[in-house]
């Protein structure tokens, strides 16, 4: 248990680098640190579908951001504090603070799986019945694409819309002019 | 737009081979070990961003232009969705029946053989092509549309 809680003190160590430090490519590489924590904790939590997952999708958005950063003028914003904004936001901080405590009092420990406990849950079924009614070894690949193939539809879906925002956002001429197959 | 040194291209020319058939292996395989159609495509898209940074944007778009990519999209999208109501004709009432699991394996022992599974490989494989396919467009259109800024830094350009 001991080595998720230093990869948890990893990851705030490196998420303060990233947003603390004035250089955006260091920033970026503390980004992708903290990626590559959260793929290992996966990793130790018995989830190496979600491992491979992250790893893969962390690796080609840090090449993508160091790729679009390293050759850009950034421009830095910067001013100063002003004392109520300051007040205000420790206090909301603190009233987050006070009440995650009490949440976390009410959470069961962690990595304990709460739904073992009753017999006739999702889980359970996808567990006990998974392999004879889908035949897939790999129970994650079972779930994700047989009992609830809705939700890959949907991150299909998702990816077709970012694809679209990518090219109407980014496009250099507007309207009929535009030439997309160059 | 030359891309980088005779180095990265060397190695490059050699490591998108095998990162393009670990990828391959990743989606095929996705019913047994872990992994599955996002991961691989993932990897997939990854060799080709390989690929866009180490020969420059030219020579991708000869290999994989922007007009194939977007069809290779489509494809594995239509796929996905012609899998999921192919159902519909054996029989079933709702989508993503797996209907070559439930009909043509039903009763066989087929755990932990490539066959089997029914249509949960087939999906995988639509899922990859469609996700390697999306982010690789994503990530040359970020180098094609790029804003006419005035750009000293000469060794970073695609």
């Amino acid at each position: 248990m001991w080595i998720f809680y230093v990869m948890l003190l990893f990851m705030i160590i490196a998420c303060l680098i990233a947003v603390q430090t004035d250089n955006l490519l260091s920033s970026i590489i503390c980004v992708g640190a903290v990626g590559a924590i959260g793929s290992l904790m996966f990793l130790f939590l018995y989830a190496p579908d979600i491992a491979i997952t992250q790893i893969v999708v962390e690796v080609l958005a840090l090449v993508v951001m160091v790729r679009v950063t390293i050759s850009r003028d950034v421009t830095f914003i910067s001013g100063d504090r002003e004392l109520f904004g300051t007040v205000a936001s420790i206090v909301i901080i603190l009233i987050i603070f006070l009440g995650g405590i009490e949440v976390f009092r009410a959470l069961p420990d962690f990595g304990v799986p709460v739904f073992s406990q009753f017999s006739n849950t999702a889980s359970q079924t996808y567990i006990s019945r998974g392999l004879q009614e889908t035949g897939a070894a790999n129970l994650v690949s079972s779930i994700i694409l047989d009992f609830r193939g809705y939700d890959t539809l949907g991150e299909a879906t998702v990816l077709f819309a970012s694809v679209i925002g990518a090219t109407v956002i980014l496009r250099k001429e507007t309207g009929k002019s535009m030439e997309v197959s160059r | 737009m030359k891309g980088m040194t005779i180095i990265v291209k060397t190695v490059g020319s050699w490591v998108k081979v095998l990162i393009f058939l670990f990828g391959i292996y990743i989606v095929l395989f996705g019913h047994l070990t872990p992994g599955g159609g996002f991961a691989g495509g993932v990897i997939l898209a990854c060799s080709y961003v390989l690929l866009l940074l180490a020969f420059g944007r030219e020579f991708t778009e000869k290999n994989l232009s922007l007009g194939t990519a977007s069809k290779i999209d489509c494809a594995g999208a239509l796929l996905f969705i012609a899998i999921a109501l192919a159902g519909f004709l054996y029989g079933s009432a709702s989508f993503f029946y797996n209907f070559i699991q439930q009909q043509f394996l039903a009763g066989k022992d087929t755990a932990l053989k490539l066959v089997s599974a029914g249509i949960i490989p087939l999906e995988n494989i639509a899922i990859g092509l469609k996700v390697g396919a999306s982010l690789f467009l994503v990530v040359l259109l970020l180098s094609v549309f790029r804003p006419e800024v005035s750009n000293n830094n000469k060794e970073s350009k695609l």
